[in-house]
């Protein structure tokens, strides 16, 4: 069972999360989504420290014997999620980043040297076209 | 003829016999060599001086990939046109540069080349004359009978094989060298692969396997690699073990994207 001080340091740690999250937006550090998200999480753990009774009979009804593993259990869940999401991200980044190093090389090749004339057939149009889809849908 | 302004690049008129770009047989068809650099600056103007010699007509295109050294000044001296990439991508990423460039400005021929002098400038005829015979693609392959012997050591040999039995298994073609640097690509394989070719680490394995799958003719032809004339190999034993895991992975994956219209793999 949580006594006072833990309940206190609890909401402590959380309301100092958050305020450091605002702060990191506010210098335009990180994004307002992640406000969102950090600020959910800092909501709960503070819900839970403030009402731990409520969570044992979640724990007791999802079939928990020891309420602290399903909180554990749930915590690591989400908390794979996210790194999950933030591969996702990271890849879609990367991939972004990839095309405009490639485009960003052809054009300053096309701005330094005078590259052979196109083909008037339109080959090259479709080229540019389909790749532009691409990136748009991805 | 009228000549169109395409691809933001300011079209210049040309007239289609004025000597720009004439493949070894045809006139009409424009080839260009793909040569993905990095750090090269000590072989690459060998390298370039060979390809003007033999052969004068095929434009060249030197991709800098990230390089802090004179790579893109050298290349430029030797009046090929120069990609320079602002960081490092990987070899992958240079040749789908090189590929967008060609499927922009309408060539018919591209053919990827190594940098460090590996390759002799002499034998892309043969190339060349593969993609003629009606090939989308084609590989100049060390190993294939008839092609001098190239010793890759041990580790790296037995790890060849793999590669070789996953890519029979996969798409049901034998191949006699799965990782050769040294190949040419058509018009249908240029276009395709501007949208989407691998940047993963050892991308011309997978590359191959893409091509297999997207109904391409890939047919092989025998070369023989020469000692690099610098830089080092870009294989480290220690890493490949980790390297050709991630690859198999990679492969599977497209393998299990068969059929769907795999633009990319991330």
């Amino acid at each position: 069972m949580l006594t006072p001080r833990a309940q206190a340091l609890v909401v402590l740690i959380a309301v100092s999360c958050i305020g450091f999250i605002v702060r990191m937006v506010r210098r335009r550090q990180i994004k307002v989504k992640y406000l969102l998200l950090w600020l959910i999480v800092a909501l709960a753990a503070s819900v839970l420290a403030a009402f731990p009774r409520g969570f044992d009979l979640v724990a007791q009804w999802a079939g928990v014997a020891y309420p602290p593993t399903f909180l554990f259990l749930m915590a690591i869940a989400f908390l794979l999620f996210v790194v999950i999401q933030f591969s996702w991200e990271l890849s879609r980044l990367e991939d972004r980043t990839r095309r405009l190093a490639e485009e960003l090389a052809l054009l300053r090749l096309s701005a330094d040297q005078t590259p052979p004339a196109a083909r008037t057939d339109g080959s090259a149009a479709e080229a540019v076209a389909s790749s532009d889809a691409k990136t748009a849908t991805s | 003829m009228s000549e169109v302004e395409q691809s933001g690049f300011a079209a210049v008129a040309v007239a289609p016999d004025d000597g720009l770009a004439v493949s070894l047989s045809s006139g009409s068809i424009r080839s260009l060599v793909v040569i993905p650099a990095y750090n090269e600056e000590v072989a690459l103007p060998g390298v370039l001086a060979e390809l003007e010699i033999g052969v004068p007509d095929f434009d060249v295109l030197v991709v800098v990939d990230g390089a802090t050294d004179g790579t893109a000044l050298a290349a430029r001296a030797a009046g090929a046109f120069v990609a320079e990439l602002p960081f490092n991508l990987g070899i992958g990423a240079a040749l789908r540069t090189g590929f967008q460039f060609a499927a922009r400005n309408g060539y018919d021929r591209v053919y990827q080349f190594d940098a460090d002098g590996q390759h002799d400038p002499g034998q892309l005829g043969q190339l060349a004359s593969a993609l003629e015979d009606g090939a989308d693609m084609v590989i100049g392959s060390r190993f294939r009978y008839g092609a001098a012997s190239y010793d890759v050591g041990r580790v790296r040999g037995r790890a060849m094989g793999v590669l070789r039995l996953a890519l029979q298994l996969l798409s049901g073609r034998r191949f006699s060298d799965t990782s050769s640097g040294f190949r040419g690509f058509a018009q249908p394989a240029i276009k395709y692969f501007a949208a989407s070719y691998p940047a993963e680490y050892m991308e011309s394995v997978e590359a191959l396997l893409l091509a297999c799958y997207a109904g391409f003719d890939v047919v092989e032809v025998s070369t023989t690699m020469r000692d690099r004339a610098g830089g080092r190999p870009s294989n480290r034993n220690v890493k490949l073990a980790y390297h050709y895991c991630r690859l198999l992975l990679t492969m599977l994956t497209s393998a299990s994207l068969r059929g769907r219209k795999t633009e990319r793999l991330c």
